[in-house]
């Protein structure tokens, strides 16, 4: 059979300042009907960006400068553009990363659902709508009949990434461009969305593109296997023959990156006092309690992972402990004294013990201040340094973080890495010489690589510092790696607390057990198994649910 | 539904208080004015005793805070009270019946509103429609072209935009009267005939604003993920604009929209008098002249009020088109 989908040569440049610099370098690509390809590599690979050109569509600022995309037989690449709005929507479809930023926030779901039947004409509206509602009963999205009547922002986002699903496959397409369709949703409802995904894909024989920086989900939903890197084709292969037999030491690396881990050290004595004890803390936004009588305690030295899914509490409990959301009720020990509940009461010196490194280093960095000046400035709030004094101590700082001084000092935010912002971000935090800090969720932006370079680096400092952590993250096996006890949250309560080797071992609580078993697995028949084990009505949500 | 009540409760309160301090505010500046009603009334040539005279037929003797609190009695049982000029008219007449401020200002008020109305009926669509169009065709010849048109025709003074429109449209190709002496009892098509020189050149005056507000509003949501869905699936890039950047826009179209209409009814004397239009512009100018504090103060209000209706319009309308806060989770 003929394939449905063939690149040649594939080039693609991406404009910065005045030149064309290359993106894409010559990437091949074949796909049959019906068949799943997997495109994987970490950000910057340009799988997106192949991902798009596979729809003969390039973002601004980016053009296709060689090669060929022939879907069924047409170039996409030469095609005018009325012939690709045909194709569009019609034979060729997209599932875009962020569900809730992809929706129109202006129209109903099921609008929006109908419009690509509608103006292809390949469906009037009302047969359309009934199919839609047929198509969300076959996601197994709840209330079927009347979720699509609704806005976007009044369905949860795992909800809302099927219904985007539902819509790719509202003309039926002959392919779909799957773009990190899960990578923003939790692990529990990740599983409902593959699930969904596959099984749709499966009924309908939809070709497939899956882009994902994320193996074990890959291994799920591919038939086969595109490893890049910086534009190029590292290897392809067989699901299977991929995940046992990778060729190339790159696509070994990817698989190695996982194996990080840091001793468990001795558990604190009895007697010790903790560093930050969290007290029966109850919060409120307006007047819904988030929190309901939260503690545990951090000790010195000592990392504590707080995990969950969003809207479990975790940051909420990081705002309370620094002030900026005062407790209802409950209250914040630091070194054994109670800390007032609001930051604008505590000393100077109180808010300098606690400190924050942020997800986004992005946004939490001051892009016109250079680096020099960004840690500089709570040196000399905590430190009371100044002139030369100051500038040694940046110095000493950016050493810590392993970034040249003299070449980071006067460079800016946008000069640099992810990685290297969120170093900054360290380095900023330990300008306060703090005892304890929060680091929320500071490698869930980052690449695998990436962020275990950061993982190991806090790691380091702990050594050297004896810094206490708590570490907020959805991401377990970041708290396998560096955690040495885990507060496992759901709802705003703690429902497991202890050492981290008791957690990996069962019996846990049930919410922690579906948490575990949640996170995929390099096995490519983890999810079909899981799905055996756990029965229809028992997939992420439901199961969530149920508790 | 019940915050949207809230809101406009609690604006139309801020709105009564802002009102109060503009009436304080232009009460004080009329009266820091060098002379008064009766130095302007009589001229040069006024003898210290008849200014004396009209000053205490008027109660201009009275201390400032006195006079204030006198108006301030009268607004508040709805009495916008008698312009000097007429009650000075009446005394010396003997005492008859005068035309009070209410009376006087209603009809240059409505003239002033239908003008502001028939501008806004071309303005609006206009400026909405070369936006969309703009945003679509961006960075094309068309689209420069409506800017440098818009721009050129809001950076010339009004007056040299309205001479421009009598000679093309009035002189050498008679269309519209030059003239637009409208009175009560026209009508409407020989009024709106009348009216459609300065509805143009206001039209001029205010498109750049919303069209430029429009065409930025809608290329902002280019960049949004929707937007590339909407391109993705195949629409038009005509539907595209309409139908998935334009909704989630009309928040600050509408403001500008509000601020142009405002300016429609508070700022249109030149206009106004190129025309000969018998609005409220020229009758507030003309009182200041001769600082006759009950018409100013009166004309000051209606301005302040259309601001802050015409922006509570805007806010309210721009709320019921954002589904988000229609319709609560």
């Amino acid at each position: 059979m003929s394939d449905l989908l063939k690149i040649r040569d594939l080039r693609i440049e991406g404009r910065s300042d005045e030149t064309w610099t290359p993106i894409i370098n010559g990437v091949d690509l074949d796909l049959k009907r019906g068949e799943v390809l997997g495109l994987i590599g970490e950000s910057g690979a340009g799988k997106s960006t192949i991902g798009l050109a596979a729809m003969g569509y390039t973002r601004d600022g980016v053009r296709i400068s060689g090669g060929s995309v022939e879907f069924d037989g047409i170039d996409l690449v030469t095609a005018s553009a009325r012939v690709k709005r045909d194709l569009l929507g019609k034979r060729i479809a997209y599932v875009a990363q962020s569900a809730a930023a992809s929706f129109n926030p202006a129209h109903k779901i099921i609008d929006q659902h109908t419009e690509a039947p509608v103006q292809h004409g390949v469906a009037k509206r009302s047969t359309s709508v009934e199919d839609g509602i047929e198509l969300y009963r076959k996601l197994r999205l709840p209330n079927p009949d009347e979720i699509g009547f609704r806005y976007p922002h009044q369905v949860s986002g795992g909800q809302l990434q099927r219904a985007m699903t539902a819509m790719a496959m509202s003309c039926r397409p002959d392919l779909i461009i799957f773009d990190e369709p899960t990578t923003a949703l939790d692990v529990t409802t990740q599983i409902e969305v593959l699930a969904s995904i596959r099984n749709i894909v499966d009924e309908f024989d939809t070709a497939a593109i899956y882009i994902t920086h994320d193996l074990a989900v890959v291994a799920q939903m591919a038939d086969r296997i595109k490893v890049l890197l910086r534009g190029d084709e590292v290897e392809e292969a067989e699901t299977r023959e991929m995940l046992s037999h990778p060729k190339e030491d790159y696509t070994k690396s990817l698989w190695a990156v996982r194996e990080f881990q840091r001793p468990e050290k001795p558990p604190a004595p009895a007697d010790a006092v903790p560093v930050v004890s969290v007290r029966n803390v109850t919060a409120a936004y307006g007047s819904t309690d988030v929190l309901h009588n939260v503690s545990f305690d951090i000790h010195a030295g000592r990392t504590v992972a707080v995990v969950g899914e969003s809207g479990s509490g975790k940051s909420t409990t990081a705002r309370c402990i620094t002030g900026l959301l005062p407790p209802r009720q409950g209250e914040i020990l630091f070194d054994g004294e109670v800390l007032p509940a609001d930051y604008r009461k505590r000393t100077k010196d109180q808010l300098r013990q606690a400190q924050m490194i942020y997800q986004m280093a992005d946004t939490a960095l001051n892009p016109r201040k250079t680096i020099g000046e960004i840690i500089g400035r709570p040196v000399r709030f905590y430190g009371g340094l100044r002139g030369a004094k100051r500038r040694e101590r940046v110095h000493e700082l950016l050493d810590q973080i392993e970034l040249e001084p003299a070449q980071y000092y006067h460079r800016y935010p946008s000069e640099l890495s992810g990685g290297q912002k969120q170093r900054v971000g360290i380095a900023r935090a330990l300008a306060a010489d703090p005892k304890f800090i929060i680091c929320d969720e500071v490698t869930s932006a980052l690449d695998q690589l990436v962020a275990e370079g950061i993982l190991r680096l806090l790691a380091d400092l702990q050594d050297k510092l004896g810094l206490s952590y708590m570490f907020i993250t959805h991401d377990l096996a970041t708290v396998k790696s560096i955690a040495d006890e885990v507060v496992v949250m759901k709802d705003g309560r703690v429902v497991e607390h202890g050492p981290k080797t008791d957690m990996f071992t069962p019996p846990h609580h049930p919410y922690t057990d579906l948490l575990l078993s949640s996170v995929p697995e390099m096995d490519p028949d983890w999810l079909t198994d899981l799905l055996a084990e756990r029965g229809v009505d028992n997939l992420g949500d439901a199961a969530v649910d149920k508790m | 539904m019940s915050s949207i009540l809230k809101i406009i409760l609690q604006r139309l309160g801020l709105g009564l208080i802002t009102l109060f301090i503009v009436s304080i505010v232009i009460f004080v500046a009329v009266n820091l004015l060098p002379g008064d009603f009766a130095e302007a009334i009589l001229g040069q040539g006024a003898t210290p005793e008849s200014v004396a005279q009209i000053r205490r037929d008027l109660g201009l003797d009275q201390p400032l805070v006195a006079r204030y609190l006198d108006w301030l009695r009268g607004m508040l049982t709805l009495d916008l009270g008698t312009s000097f000029a007429q009650l000075n008219f009446a005394k010396a007449m003997g005492g008859a019946g005068s035309v009070t401020v209410a009376e006087q200002i209603a009809p240059r008020l409505s003239n002033t509103l239908f003008l502001a109305a028939v501008t806004a009926c071309i303005a609006v669509p206009v400026a909405v429609f070369l936006g969309v169009l703009a945003a679509l065709y961006r960075n094309t010849a068309f689209d420069k072209a409506a800017n440098l048109f818009t721009l050129s025709s809001i950076s010339s003074p009004e007056f040299f935009m309205a001479y421009v429109l009598i000679l093309f449209l009035a002189v050498l190709n008679p269309v519209f009267p030059s003239l637009s002496n409208i009175y009560e009892g026209m009508a409407f098509s020989e009024r709106l005939q009348k009216s459609m020189l300065p509805a143009l050149t206001l039209t001029l005056v205010v498109t750049a604003h919303m069209m430029r507000m429009t065409r930025a509003a809608i290329i902002n949501l280019l960049a949004s993920p929707y937007i590339e869905m909407a391109r993705l699936k195949g629409l038009s890039p005509m539907r595209v604009i309409v139908k998935h950047a334009l909704p989630n826009a009309l928040a600050p179209i509408i403001n500008v929209i509000a601020l142009n209409l405002a300016y429609l009814i508070t700022g249109v004397v030149v206009v106004e008098v190129v025309f000969v239009y018998p609005g409220i512009g020229q009758l507030f100018v003309d009182s200041v002249k001769i600082r006759d504090i009950p018409v100013v103060q009166a004309c000051c209000l209606i301005f302040a009020a259309a601001y802050i209706l015409l922006n509570l319009t805007a806010d309210i309308l721009s709320i019921i088109s954002n589904p988000r806060l229609r319709h609560p989770k």
